[in-house]
C-alpha cells in the first residue's frame, strides 16, 4: 500500500492537524495505523474517565500536548459535589514514569494539586504550556514550582479558576534567566503580588503577546508594564483606578498610546469610569472586548467606550448594558461574531436588563453573528423567529431566561416555536442551551432539524419521556446531553440504550429516572459508567429500585468503574 | 443593580426548589393548556436547608404538586447557570464594600482589649489619634528609618503571615488589608 517510505508519509501526516482527521487516517491501514500512532503529538481527552493515562501512553507515545477535562459541565452551576473526582495528579504521574516528553497541558473542570504543579515541573523538561480552566485544589505554591523550575515556560494562563492564596511571592520565582514568557495570565488570583517582580519578568519578556492581571496591580504599576511591553496584543487590566490630573495617569495615556498591536482587552476587575477614557486610542482596532468582570460601568460610559470599537468581533459584557447600548452594539459592531451578556446580578431572578429586544437588534446590525449566550428578563417567539432569520450562521446559541419557565412575554405561549425557528435555520448548530416555559413540542424540532447539534443543555422543559426521545433519535450528532428539572423518566433512557456509546456522556438530575432504571441501564451496557449521585442518602440504607435518582451522570469508557468515586457516588 | 435591598438580602440567598415567579408573570392565573405544571412547584416554605456553598440540588423534598398558582421569587439551585466562580467575584465584592473590617486593639498594661474599625479611619494618623484618645497614652514622631521616637509606646501590628510589624510602614490600603490585630507595645524591651 505504501509507495513512499515512512518519513514521507509521517512528513505528509504533519499537515493534517485535525484529531478527527488522524483517526481517520489511522484506520486506512496497519502502516499508516502504525506511524500516525508514532506521530501524534497532541491528544485530546474529553473526559478523563473514558481513558486510562496508561491507555493512552500505549496508543500514543509521542504525546507532546495533552487536553484534559474533568467535571461534567453542570459541575460549574454547583450541581456536582465537591469531591466527584477529576484528579489529575494520576495523569501526570504516570506520564512521568513513562518519561513522555510533555510539552503542554490544558485542563477544564480537572482537581489539580500542588503536587501535581510540582511534579509536572520537574519531570518534564521541555514543559512550555500550563492552560487550567475552572480548575481547583492547588495554591500559589504550586504556581512557585512552574515558576522556579520550567525553564522554557511559555504560557502560563489561568482562567477562573479557585486558587488558595499564600503568598505574592510566586511570581519572584521566575527565575532571572526565564525570557520565554508568551502569555501570562493571572488573572483570576485574590491576594497580594508582588509588584516589583511583575514588572522585571515583564522588563525580561521579549516576546510577551498577552498579559492578564489580577486585581491587586493598580493602575501605576500598568502604566509601568505598558511602557515596558508596548508589544503586547492581549491586555487583562487589573485595577483601574486613578486620578485623572496626576502625572502617573498622563504617563498611562503616553503609553496606551504607543500599544499599537493591542487587540483584545479585558478585566477592569476595579475600574472608575472616569479613567476609561485613557483607553479610547486603542479601541478603533480592538476585536475582543471582555467587560464582563468590570463592575459598575453606567450603560452610558459602556455604549461610549463600544461606539469607538467598530472592529469587534467578540464582546463579553454585563446587561447593564441594557437593550439600548445593545443598540448601540448593534450599529457600531458589525462584525461582531460573538457576543455574551451576563447577568450584573447572578443572584437575583427577573432582574436582568435586557430583553428580546435587544438580541432582536443585535441580529439586525450583526449578521456575521455565529456564538451567543444571553442572559435575559424574557423572550418572545416572534423576536427568535427574528433573530432566526437575520442570522443564520449560528453555531452556538444559549439563551437563558432568568426565570426559567417563562413563556412568551406577549402571547403567554411556550416558546416552542421560537427555538425551532433557531434549529430550522441555523443548519450548523453545534450547541444550543434552551430556557423558558417549553413543551415536547420543541424537542420535536430539534430532533428533526438540529442535524449538526453536538451539546444540548434542557432545563424545566418538556411533557413527558417523548420529549427526551425526540432528541436521543434525531440528533445523530449529539454528543453531550445534560438535562435537569424535566420529566423524562425511565421510558426516555431506555428506549435506545446504544446511543450513549456514540455519546460522551449524559447528565440527568432532577427528573423522573429511577434507581431501577440506571441499574437497568448499567446491566445492558457494560462499557458505560452509570455514577448516581445521592447526597442524601446513606449508602448501608436499602434504596428502593422504584426511587427516583438525584443525579445520574453516565458516560462511555474503555477502563470500566473508576478507583476514585467517593462515598455517595455509586457507579452501579 | 437588582432592587432586593442592601441589607444581608437573606432572601436572595435562600435555596429553594420551587420555580422562581416574577410580578409581572402573576398576571398568568392559568397555564397553557395541555401542558401539566412542572414537578418542582413547591410551596414557597418548604426549603431546601443546605449551605449556599455545598449546594447540591437535592431533590430530596420535591414533591408532584399540581399547583396552578406561581410561587414568589424564589431562588433555584444552580440557577441561573452562571458559573460559581463568576458568581463569587460579584458577590464578594458586594460584601467588601459594606461590611467593616474589625480587628482587637491591645495595649501591654491594660486590663482589657478594645475592639475598632479599620474602615473608619482615613489614615495612620486618624487611626493614631483615636488609639491615643482611647488608651490615653502618646506615641512618638514617626520616621521611615527609626520607627516611632519620644516615647515609650510603639504600635505594632500583626499582618496575616503572622509577623509583628511596626504600623505606619506600608500604604494604608494596604495596611487595612493585612492587619490581623493591634498590640500598642510598651518600653523598650521589644528592641
Amino acid at each position: 500500500m505504501n509507495y513512499f517510505p515512512d518519513e514521507v508519509i509521517e512528513h505528509v501526516f504533519d499537515f493534517v492537524t485535525s484529531n478527527k482527521d488522524r483517526n481517520t487516517i489511522s484506520l486506512v491501514c496497519k502502516s499508516w495505523y502504525r506511524i500516525e500512532k508514532f506521530s501524534r503529538q497532541r491528544v485530546f481527552i474529553g473526559n478523563c474517565y473514558a481513558i486510562s493515562p496508561e491507555r493512552l501512553i500505549g496508543r500514543f507515545p509521542g504525546v507532546k500536548s495533552l487536553t484534559l477535562k474533568g467535571k461534567p459541565h453542570f459541575a460549574d452551576f454547583n450541581l456536582v459535589p465537591h469531591d466527584w473526582g477529576g484528579f489529575v495528579y494520576p495523569w501526570i504521574e504516570a506520564l512521568a514514569r513513562s518519561r513522555v516528553n510533555l510539552e503542554e497541558l490544558r485542563m477544564k473542570r480537572m482537581v489539580v494539586t500542588d503536587d501535581a504543579l510540582e511534579l509536572i515541573s520537574r519531570a518534564f523538561v521541555n514543559f512550555k504550556t500550563l492552560v487550567l480552566v475552572s480548575c481547583e485544589g492547588f495554591t500559589t505554591d504550586g504556581l512557585a514550582a512552574i515558576a522556579a523550575n520550567c525553564r522554557f515556560l511559555r504560557e502560563l494562563d489561568l482562567q477562573e479558576n479557585e486558587v488558595e492564596d499564600h503568598r505574592g511571592q510566586w511570581l519572584n520565582c521566575f527565575p532571572e534567566s526565564c525570557t520565554s514568557l508568551v502569555s501570562l495570565n493571572f488573572a483570576c488570583l485574590k491576594g497580594d503580588i508582588n509588584l516589583a517582580a511583575l514588572e522585571r519578568l515583564v522588563a525580561r519578556s521579549p516576546n510577551l503577546k498577552s498579559l492578564k492581571l489580577s486585581r491587586a496591580v493598580p493602575l501605576d504599576t500598568l502604566q509601568k508594564i505598558l511602557v515596558r511591553a508596548p508589544q503586547l496584543v492581549d491586555l487583562g487590566v487589573g485595577s483601574f483606578v486613578h486620578d485623572p490630573e496626576s502625572e502617573t495617569y498622563s504617563k498611562l495615556l503616553t503609553a496606551i498610546e504607543k500599544c499599537k498591536s493591542m487587540r483584545s482587552l479585558s478585566g477592569f476587575l476595579e475600574v472608575a469610569a472616569y479613567c476609561l477614557p485613557a483607553i479610547y486610542p486603542i479601541c478603533s482596532s480592538l476585536t475582543s472586548l471582555n467587560l464582563s468582570y468590570a463592575p459598575g460601568i453606567p450603560g452610558s460610559e459602556l455604549t461610549k467606550l463600544i461606539r469607538q470599537c467598530r472592529k469587534l468581533q467578540r464582546l463579553w459584557i454585563l446587561d447593564c448594558i441594557g437593550d439600548k447600548g445593545l443598540g448601540v452594539v448593534a450599529s457600531s459592531c458589525k462584525d461582531l461574531q460573538e457576543l455574551r451578556v451576563f447577568p450584573s446580578d447572578p443572584y437575583g431572578v427577573g432582574n436582568a436588563a435586557v430583553t428580546e429586544e435587544g438580541l432582536v437588534a443585535i441580529s439586525k446590525g450583526c449578521p456575521k453573528l455565529n456564538s451567543l449566550l444571553y442572559f435575559c428578563q424574557q423572550m418572545t417567539n416572534a423576536a427568535l423567529q427574528t433573530v432566526a432569520q437575520n442570522c443564520p450562521n449560528f453555531i452556538r446559541f444559549r439563551l437563558c431566561i432568568l426565570d426559567p419557565t417563562k413563556p412568551d412575554s406577549s402571547t403567554d405561549q411556550p416558546l416552542d416555536e421560537g427555538f425551532g425557528a433557531i434549529v430550522q435555520s441555523c443548519k450548523g448548530l453545534r450547541r444550543l442551551s434552551l430556557s423558558g416555559l417549553l413543551t415536547d413540542q420543541v424537542f420535536s424540532f430539534i430532533g428533526k432539524f438540529a442535524e449538526q447539534l453536538e451539546m444540548l443543555s434542557i432545563a424545566f422543559a418538556g411533557n413527558s419521556d417523548k420529549g427526551m426521545l425526540y432528541v436521543l433519535t434525531g440528533c445523530k450528532k449529539i454528543r453531550k446531553l445534560e438535562i435537569r428539572d424535566c420529566p423524562f423518566g425511565n421510558i426516555a433512557l431506555l428506549t435506545d440504550v446504544g446511543k450513549y456509546e456514540t455519546m460522551r456522556s449524559l447528565w440527568m438530575s432532577s427528573c423522573d429516572v429511577t434507581l431501577g432504571g440506571c441499574k437497568t441501564l448499567a446491566k445492558k451496557m457494560p462499557r458505560l459508567n452509570v455514577e448516581i449521585i445521592n447526597e442524601n442518602e446513606e449508602m448501608e440504607e436499602c434504596i428502593d429500585d422504584r426511587q427516583k435518582v438525584e443525579k445520574m451522570y453516565l458516560y462511555r469508557t474503555l477502563v470500566g468503574p473508576r478507583k476514585d468515586a467517593p462515598e455517595h457516588v455509586w457507579t452501579l | 443593580m437588582a432592587a432586593q435591598g442592601e441589607d444581608l438580602n437573606l432572601e436572595a440567598t435562600e435555596l429553594r426548589l420551587g420555580l422562581p415567579g416574577t410580578a409581572e408573570s402573576e398576571k398568568q392565573q392559568t397555564p397553557p393548556s395541555g401542558r401539566s405544571m412542572k414537578r418542582n412547584l413547591i410551596d414557597v416554605n418548604n426549603e431546601c436547608g443546605s449551605d449556599e456553598e455545598e449546594s447540591n440540588g437535592s431533590s430530596a423534598q420535591k414533591c408532584d404538586k399540581q399547583d396552578v398558582h406561581r410561587p414568589s421569587k424564589a431562588q433555584v439551585v444552580g440557577w441561573p447557570p452562571v458559573r460559581s466562580y463568576r458568581k463569587n467575584c460579584f458577590q464578594k465584592k458586594a460584601e467588601s464594600e459594606s461590611t467593616g473590617v474589625f480587628i482587637k486593639v491591645s495595649m501591654d498594661g491594660a486590663p482589657y482589649l478594645r475592639k475598632i474599625d479599620l474602615k473608619l479611619y482615613k489614615g495612620y494618623s486618624d487611626l493614631l489619634e483615636d488609639l491615643q484618645g482611647m488608651f490615653e497614652f502618646k506615641v512618638g514622631e514617626y520616621c521611615e528609618r527609626e520607627g516611632y521616637n519620644g516615647s515609650e509606646f510603639v504600635p505594632t501590628y500583626e499582618d496575616k503571615d503572622g509577623d509583628w510589624m511596626l504600623v505606619g510602614d506600608v500604604p494604608w490600603n494596604m495596611f487595612i488589608t493585612s492587619c490581623k490585630r493591634l498590640r500598642i507595645m510598651k518600653g523598650s524591651s521589644e528592641m
